[in-house]
């Protein structure tokens, strides 16, 4: 009973923390600070458009490079291949990835991913800077593939065999069962499972921060510095030295955290509502 | 729809199936590449003084991490005793009262636990026990004990709520009163799903590094005492990767392999126990 209650009061001591201490910005700055483009805390302005869109960019970009890998696995491993040990071996492989700590994807990105970012850049002709919003996606993608298809493959899982059975009877080839029975049944699972990626890649600090470029204007090219949401907080929160500056980085995080739980909760709701039938 | 050739249909099918097979494995590529490397670079750089020494400041060489690794290790177990019982409890709780209306909330505030990013707790551990006692390795532990709660509680519950009911019924039968049915029957029962969520959340939070930089701080010495800011794998990984020196970067390469190790051996240990005692997660 009293430990039932300590959970809810967690949350709601982290929500009240947050907006608590970030009232001061909220009462300096109003919505200004949404889509205010400068942030420069020497002359206290403090706009968070530049992270916002930084996060946004490099979020969706990961979200986009890697739902095709993710929707790969979760149908090779629902329907292709169930069983076996080549199947095994992915399927701990994946896991693994979810398991490496998020320093370590930054640390190997800026010692590996960020020359070959930039050698790619020298190539397609924009300034080779390596780092940036464009590596920063690129190792975010990897991070994000086993949400999506950990949750695909069991969503697929659960179709039906007398729909698939169905279909073959119609004479339908494998593809068109795929794209025809099992897309169409499981596209609020899979939807989910996309969902519950974004919101990691929201939140997502370390490996971020190590290659974003950690800029604090406007990104305006996805080749170019950014810096997102988390990244600031951690590059500045420390430094921070006036009361608005500190309560302005902390209005960042109650943003993020409102967000990344609408997200999970939404994200939560359709897997409910889809295992429950 | 218009109608196609067989082979064409047959020809497709077989596209699309080479298309999944590649992706799917295209996947493994960067975590073969990332674990090769981090091996390659980071085996010839661990060797006994480098265990056993502290960082050396730049241009001197035979510095270790054993800060770090104490650091890690200490605030690990203090963020363990504080998790352990309260997500143990909680999952019970959880289990025992399925329909009742706090449960309810109870259940959707550690699903919001869940999501809640690392950084952002790190923010709120550092508005209540940084601003009022300094930094210290503590407040580190409370605050992977926030991200450690989701999943015992999780674990615990999904593995209890598995029990068959008769079990509990034989107990009651016999006139034990309910804590001795939970703790002498119940837990026992259902120990192996719950040991592998501890372990689970322990793999998952041994890399965090987002809620430890504004809280166990960091600290070039060794520190055994918990108020005092104290040194951690990750966030020397963290330092020394982004710093612009040599010997520097070696010391993050090696403590990047220790942590990988250690990261992989607990989930693969998991993986067993979870094997051995065919636990659902």
């Amino acid at each position: 009973m009293i430990i039932g209650l300590l959970m809810i009061v967690l949350v709601l001591g982290i929500l009240l923390t947050l907006v608590v201490k970030s009232l001061p910005s909220i009462q300096a700055l109003g919505l200004k600070y949404l889509w205010g483009k400068t942030w420069d805390p020497v002359q206290d302005i403090y706009g968070a458009a530049p992270f916002l869109l930084g996060t946004l960019i490099s979020s969706f970009l990961a979200l986009i490079i890697s739902v095709p890998f993710s929707l790969a696995v979760a149908i090779f491993l629902g329907e292709y291949y169930p069983n076996g040990w080549l199947p095994d071996f992915l399927k701990n492989a994946v896991e693994l990835i979810a398991a490496v700590p998020s320093v370590i994807y930054g640390f190997w990105a800026l010692a590996v991913l960020v020359p070959i970012v930039r050698t790619f850049e020298t190539n397609i002709g924009v300034a080779p800077l390596g780092q940036g919003i464009f590596a920063s996606s690129l190792i975010l993608a990897v991070m994000i593939i086993p949400y999506a298809a950990s949750l695909g493959r069991s969503m697929i899982q659960l179709v039906p065999s007398q729909l698939k059975e169905a279909a073959y009877g119609l004479g339908a080839t494998r593809w068109e069962v795929i794209r025809s029975v099992i897309l169409p049944y499981t596209k609020s699972g899979l939807f989910a499972g996309v969902l519950l990626s974004l919101g990691r890649a929201l939140g997502e600090t370390m490996a971020v921060t190590m290659v974003i470029g950690n800029t604090s204007l406007m990104p305006h090219s996805i080749f170019g510095y950014g810096n997102t949401m988390a990244s600031v907080i951690a590059n500045e929160f420390t430094e921070a030295d006036k009361p608005v500056y500190v309560s302005a980085l902390i209005e960042l995080g109650l943003v993020l955290f409102l967000v990344t739980v609408v997200i999970n909760l939404i994200g939560k709701k359709i897997i409910d509502r889809f295992t429950n039938d | 729809m218009e109608i196609k050739s067989v082979k064409y249909r047959i020809g497709k099918n077989y596209g699309f199936k080479a298309l999944v097979i590649i992706f799917a494995f295209a996947c493994v590529v960067p975590l073969l590449f990332i674990l090769s490397y981090i091996l390659e670079q980071g085996i010839t750089k661990i060797n006994w003084r480098f265990l056993v020494n502290v960082p050396r400041p730049v241009g001197e060489t035979g510095g270790g991490i054993v800060n770090a690794l104490m650091g890690t290790i200490l605030i690990i177990i203090c963020a363990s005793l504080i998790a352990i019982p309260i997500g143990i409890l909680a999952g019970i709780y959880l289990s025992e009262n399925k329909k009742s209306r706090l449960a309810y909330w109870s259940r959707l505030c550690v699903d919001i636990l869940q999501g809640v990013p690392s950084i952002v707790i790190g923010i709120v551990a550092y508005f209540w026990l940084v601003k009022p006692f300094g930094f210290s390795a503590i407040s580190g532990s409370v605050a992977l004990a926030i991200m450690m709660l989701p999943i015992i509680v999780r674990a615990t519950e999904e593995t209890l709520k598995l029990l068959p009911a008769s079990l509990k019924e034989a107990a009651f039968a016999l006139g034990m009163p309910f804590h001795r049915v939970i703790f002498k029957v119940i837990v026992p029962v259902g120990i192996s799903g719950i040991l592998s969520g501890v372990m689970l959340s322990i793999a998952r939070i041994t890399g965090e590094t987002a809620p430890l930089l504004f809280t166990a701080f960091g600290n070039p010495y060794l520190n055994f005492k918990i108020w005092k800011p104290m040194e951690s794998l990750p966030h020397v990984i963290f330092t020394y990767a982004t710093s612009p020196y040599d010997e520097w970067k070696d010391l993050a390469w090696g403590a990047s392999l220790i942590l990988l190790v250690w990261v992989l051996l607990l989930n693969i240990f998991t993986k067993l126990i979870t094997r051995k005692w065919k636990v659902q997660l």
